[in-house]
């Protein structure tokens, strides 16, 4: 054991370039980053702290997406603290133009309201929402009756 | 959040922690015993949307037991005051005493419910920010939950017939209860005061009455919402369906306490 020399603290651009590696659990195209969760990042003394911002108050995902960015930064070799927390809420406008971009290619509408979503198929805007709740707390059911594809779209909250 | 905990003097504390069980329970109940609908809903979309709608719920009032247990720091975590009391001990308004019934009861229950929950969230102030923010991000979720009882609503007065009888028969049978949602807390000048809540129960419930009238009235439908009664009676004294679904919620914790899932 020789623990004379700690090793050096990343900066805040290396914890968030490696963030961007973390992906949702369920899109595994699509970073934390990307989907504006991620809401501060500091780097201390003696520790790294990300706050996260979930996309809705009772996502089952929290807990899994916590300890994949602790795992994610552990190579740096510092204790990690992610939080959660309401402090800014969470809104679908923080997702960014790559995520969005990335989800389309995943086959899911990114949020808008319901007049202005396409399907990510064949972008149309021959659609219809079937129902405003879908498989997970934050997508609404779709049909685009263009490519006759049903879809799902990310609810604007 | 402990310098925000601090900082309230002890009536203050004991009534926010009277609103903070309050409003848990209430999305509690209601979210596990709409949860039953998972795989018999009428229709696919139906089931969907009411198991989403559940686990909203069910997250709110984690988050709302979180805080609380943030507050009593008492030992007990969100589980724990979730699932380990007795049936007497749950705070949640009479309107939930009433079970889900069949899917016409279920709409007049959510609908019910839902703008008054609404009213009551309208009514929350920035006087305790964690509170504040929980309730901030709560808002943006529940606009869901009012849209989809809304066209519920719409869809089963308009259908005439045996829809419209049971949706009408449902309505005049919470009607006596729904009220207790916005009971005047205890501690409600104390919270008036610090700002954790931004007007009285009482306006929130007047708001909340003229809305159901506007909504109903152009369907042809009257009922009678009374003031309620203050919050002790209005959250006491909790029903025999609610004693099953304590049963049916505390069974898996009971089966194996303290186990980790």
């Amino acid at each position: 054991m020789s623990p004379a020399v700690a090793p050096p603290l990343p900066d805040e651009d290396a914890v968030r370039e490696i963030l961007r590696g973390v992906a949702d659990p369920e899109i595994p195209t699509v970073s934390i980053v990307d989907l504006g969760m991620v809401e501060r990042i500091e780097v201390g003394p003696d520790r790294i702290e990300v706050e996260l911002l979930p996309t809705f108050v009772g996502c089952p995902a929290q807990e899994l997406i916590r300890s994949t960015v602790i795992d994610a930064l552990a190579p740096f070799g510092h204790p990690t603290v992610v939080g959660f927390s309401f402090r800014v809420p969470w809104t679908s406008d923080r997702i960014t133009d790559l995520g969005r971009e990335r989800l389309t290619a995943s086959g899911f509408a990114p949020p808008a309201e319901p007049a202005d979503v396409r399907c990510p198929y064949c972008r149309s805007d021959r659609v219809a929402m079937d129902s405003a709740f879908g498989s997970t707390q934050c997508r609404s059911l779709f049909y685009c009756r263009d490519c006759r594809q049903p879809f799902e779209a990310f609810k604007p909250v | 959040m402990t310098a925000a905990i601090v900082a309230l003097d002890p009536r203050t504390r004991t009534g926010l922690a009277d609103l903070l069980l309050s409003m848990a329970d209430d999305e509690f109940v209601i979210g596990f015993s709409d949860s039953e609908w998972t795989g018999i809903a009428p229709i696919l979309e139906e089931d969907v949307a009411m198991s989403s709608i559940a686990q909203d719920e069910l997250g709110h009032a984690r988050a709302l037991y979180e805080l609380l247990a943030g507050l009593l720091d008492d030992g007990r975590d969100a589980d724990a005051l979730a699932y380990d009391r007795e049936p007497e001990a749950y705070r949640h308004a009479r309107l939930l005493d009433h079970g889900r019934g069949n899917w016409a009861t279920t709409i007049a229950r959510r609908f019910l419910y839902d703008t008054a929950d609404t009213a009551r969230l309208a009514s929350i102030g920035e006087g305790w920010p964690p509170l504040g923010e929980l309730v901030a991000k709560i808002r943006r979720e529940e606009r869901y939950h009012v849209m989809h009882a809304l066209v519920w609503v719409d869809r089963l007065a308009r259908a005439g017939g045996e829809a419209r009888d049971r949706f009408v028969t449902a309505l005049e049978a919470l009607a006596p209860d729904a009220p207790s949602v916005l009971a005047a807390p205890e501690g409600e000048a104390a919270l008036l005061e610090a700002g954790i809540l931004s007007r009285p129960m009482a306006d929130a419930s007047t708001a909340w009455r003229a809305e159901i009238a506007g909504i109903l009235l152009p369907l042809g439908i009257t009922i009678v919402l009374e003031p309620a009664a203050d919050a002790a009676a209005a959250r006491s004294g909790h029903s025999d369906d609610f004693r099953w679904l304590h049963g049916e919620f505390t069974s898996v914790r009971r089966s194996d306490p303290g186990a980790t899932w």
